[in-house]
């Protein structure tokens, strides 16, 4: 069916970018140490992922490490984009049935899972395990994102590097139009 | 009815000598020469220090100290800062006000640091103490604006109103107008942390304007920079000032005025804010930099060079906060401009990145140690450290009394060898005889904590993360550290033989955190039973501890000596490993 290749370069793994297998590259690097005590709100990794539960994802926050208190934490969101010369990318995230918007800047997350968790603690919402072939089906929300040519598209697709460098705004879908999203 | 002894004296006599002890350590020690010094002492202790809130019951303090003037009271581990206690845990200050509001009708100071604090509580306090002087919320939460309104209101006489690092629902920035015309007493007011736009600046204005007493004013983030001026005209006697945000377009009339505004206050020492900053209007500190001890730009998001230019102008500085923006070039440039400093703190501007987002390295830490010879108190958060910096940095500061690194990735290993940082940190506890706060980081085995028994004779307070590789490591710890009162572990393979065998240990300290470690439900268990002097709880917000094998470790486990007994308000999630309070269930 899936042509293996295809799907690893689509899959949502918890991975670091461009890194082929995260699991393994992880251990013989000696100041990357596996964690034994880490966050993580479920693996949105495929069916590839359910037999390598020995292995730890890659970088996922660990809760209160390192040790830097909340309010210093929010302070230093606003302004990464500025001191880092503008390279931030501040995108828009709309929420359906919400009064406002919000922003969020993409380069401070590292893949797809790490993302979503930030979306999901944002807003108190559960957007649910990505799949190539499913989408988010099942959940009530659905993340979608404006891509440079207009079109609305669905997150996890693409690659993460091609996300973000593509992303112009994020749409949290809700409701009928989110179930069934992605199947075409 | 004096005993007919040479040396006794009347007790008015006693009394007013006692009068002129007050460090706390000094008057137990009077209170354990006799029963009539005791019960003379205990008449006229004004201060009390509760370093737990649930080691003593008010009722108990109450009953031994009739006569409290000031009271400071702490409640949640200190790893709470970080999200590791859940909410709800504890540290309610209500109970503790409603039986001083009877008792103490004359208490006019309560402290209180990580409790919670809801606005009935305040209210409580507005409508209880006639003579309240002082209220510190430090890390406190669970109250609102309008609580504060309630003080601001009835405290006739309020000097002190410090409200830093809380949390505070920001309902609207009115309460400031609460304080009376009348109100011209306040020394002190910290509301950098109030989080709203709204802060009523017309009020604070008034206030500042009628209150010549005022040393220390810390704003919060709305007030904006043009706003600066206009206070520091009003106050000029200030010595401690926090700004607000730090940021406008640069204007020459506005940059002028703030200039002028800062050089009329020749007494300011201190200063901190700084958000949002701007480097344009950095200079215009310059007039006082010369004067200044203590700078805190910690949310200055601003780089290494302005950084530099900045701190070059300040030869006095004992105390900087700083990002790690700063980088190894700034740290060096205030090794060479400052040297009286001996408190350096240099938080992580990317706490999370993966790469490092700045040149901020161990070289930071290692120059400051060799160019600011008074250097005492440290808090370093970098990415990589090895050996030989932290043996030279242990020679060059051989006074430091707190020493906090945090390798920002756990278990990093030295850098140039991929050893284990055990030799670094081992000479960093062999040289600093004197050290008595130690947070350990990176690659350690159990032979750190060899050298911290043997050598941290004075240590009172340690941190431990992802450190040691069995039980013997706790051990060293516990039976080798004389001094220790605070001691909080997560992530250590740390498991019951060690806790077991110093039990008695846990007896002489004030508490003990330990979470994501090896210690069994069952032995929390043994030890709630055999040791009645502690309260051993456990945390568990998944399910009940014992729904597991005893065998199981537990998820998070505090520790702390109390005679008061098992508490009453503990949330389900916490489970006390009392012999009584399982009895009663």
């Amino acid at each position: 069916m899936e042509n293996d290749l295809n799907l690893k370069a689509t899959e949502l793994r918890l991975g670091l970018p461009g890194s082929d297998e995260p699991e393994r590259q992880m251990i013989p690097r000696p100041n990357k140490r596996t964690l034994s005590d880490i966050v993580s709100e479920g693996s949105r990794s495929t069916t590839e992922e359910d037999h390598q539960d020995t292995a730890p994802p890659a970088k996922v926050q660990i809760v209160g490490w390192p040790p830097v208190r909340s309010y210093r934490k929010n302070c230093l969101q606003g302004k990464k984009h500025e001191v880092e010369g503008g390279t931030g990318m501040y995108v828009k995230v709309s929420v359906d049935g919400a009064p406002y918007l919000r922003k969020i800047d993409l380069k401070v997350y590292r893949s797809y899972p790490q993302l979503l968790l930030a979306l999901e603690n944002m807003f108190k919402l559960t957007i649910g395990a990505y799949s190539e072939r499913e989408g988010y089906n099942g959940s009530d929300y659905a993340p979608t994102y404006e891509d440079r040519d207009g079109d609305w598209m669905l997150v996890g697709d693409v690659p993460w590097e091609m996300f973000i460098s593509s992303c112009k705004r994020l749409r949290i879908m809700k409701g009928s139009e989110a179930r069934g999203l992605g199947c075409v | 009815m004096q005993k007919e002894m040479a040396y006794s004296f009347p007790d008015e006599v006693l009394k007013h000598v006692f009068s002129f002890i007050q460090s706390d350590k000094d008057r137990n020690a009077v209170s354990l020469v006799c029963k009539s010094w005791y019960e003379i002492e205990r008449w006229c202790r004004r201060k009390v220090f509760i370093g737990n809130c649930y080691a003593v019951s008010p009722r108990m303090v109450i009953r031994r100290f009739p006569e409290v003037r000031s009271i400071e009271l702490k409640g949640k581990p200190h790893f709470a800062d970080f999200n590791l206690v859940p909410d709800g845990w504890g540290g309610y200050v209500l109970q503790w006000i409603a039986e001083m509001a009877g008792a103490y009708p004359w208490l006019g100071e309560i402290r209180l640091k990580r409790m919670v604090v809801t606005d009935e509580s305040l209210e409580l306090i507005a409508k209880s103490f006639k003579n309240f002087k002082v209220l510190v919320l430090f890390s406190c939460e669970g109250f609102s604006t309008d609580g504060l309104a309630a003080i601001a209101a009835s405290c006739k006489n309020l000097r002190e109103l410090d409200l830093r690092e809380s949390e505070v629902d920001d309902l609207s920035g009115h309460w400031l107008a609460q304080f009376p015309e009348t109100c011209t007493s306040l020394v002190s007011l910290n509301i950098s942390c109030l989080g709203s736009d709204e802060v009523s600046f017309s009020a604070l204005e008034r206030l500042v304007d009628r209150c010549p007493n005022l040393r220390s004013l810390q704003l919060n983030r709305a007030v904006t920079l043009d706003k600066i001026a206009n206070i520091l005209r009003r106050a000029p006697q200030l010595v401690d000032f926090g700004t607000g945000n730090y940021a406008a377009e640069l204007q020459p009339d506005v940059f002028s005025n703030l200039a002028g505004a800062f050089s009329s206050c020749k007494e300011l020492k201190s200063l901190s804010g700084f958000w949002d900053v701007v480097p344009a209007y950095l200079p215009a500190l310059y007039s006082i930099c010369p004067r200044l001890t203590s700078l805190n730009l910690s949310y200055a998001t601003i780089q290494s060079p302005d950084l530099i230019k900045l701190v070059s102008h300040c030869p006095r500085l004992q105390r900087l906060l700083v990002l790690d923006y700063v980088e190894d070039s700034g740290l060096e440039e205030l090794a060479s401009s400052c040297k009286d400093l001996q408190e350096l703190r240099v938080f992580p501007s990317d706490p999370f990145g993966v790469e490092p987002n700045v040149s901020l390295t161990e070289q930071g830490l290692v120059a400051v140690s060799l160019g600011c010879p008074k250097l005492q108190s440290v808090l370093y958060f970098c990415r990589r450290m090895s050996n030989a910096a932290l043996v030279t940095i242990a020679q060059n500061c051989p006074n430091l009394t707190r020493f906090r690194l945090c390798i920002i990735e756990p278990k990093t290993p030295d850098y140039l060898t991929l050893d284990p940082l055990d030799a670094g940190f081992g000479a960093i506890v062999e040289h600093c005889k004197d050290l008595r706060r130690l947070s350990l980081s990176g690659l350690l085995t159990d032979h750190v904590f060899e050298y911290i028994g043997t050598y941290g004779k004075k240590l009172e307070m340690l941190s431990v993360a992802f450190a040691g590789d069995s039980d013997l490591g706790l051990h060293h710890v516990l039976s080798g550290c004389e001094s220790l009162r605070k001691l909080e572990i997560r992530d250590c393979p740390f498991g019951d033989k060690a806790l077991l065998a110093n039990a008695a240990k846990l007896e002489t300290m004030r508490s003990l955190w330990m979470s994501s470690c090896a210690v069994s439900f069952g032995a929390c268990k043994l030890l709630g039973q055999k040791m009645p002097k502690l309260n051993v709880e456990v945390i568990d917000e998944t399910e009940p501890p014992d729904s597991r094998p005893e065998s199981y470790p537990v998820d998070k486990l505090y520790i702390y000596r109390s005679v008061a007994g098992p508490r009453f308000d503990m949330p389900p999630f916490v489970w006390s490993m009392d012999e009584a309070v399982k009895i009663l269930h």
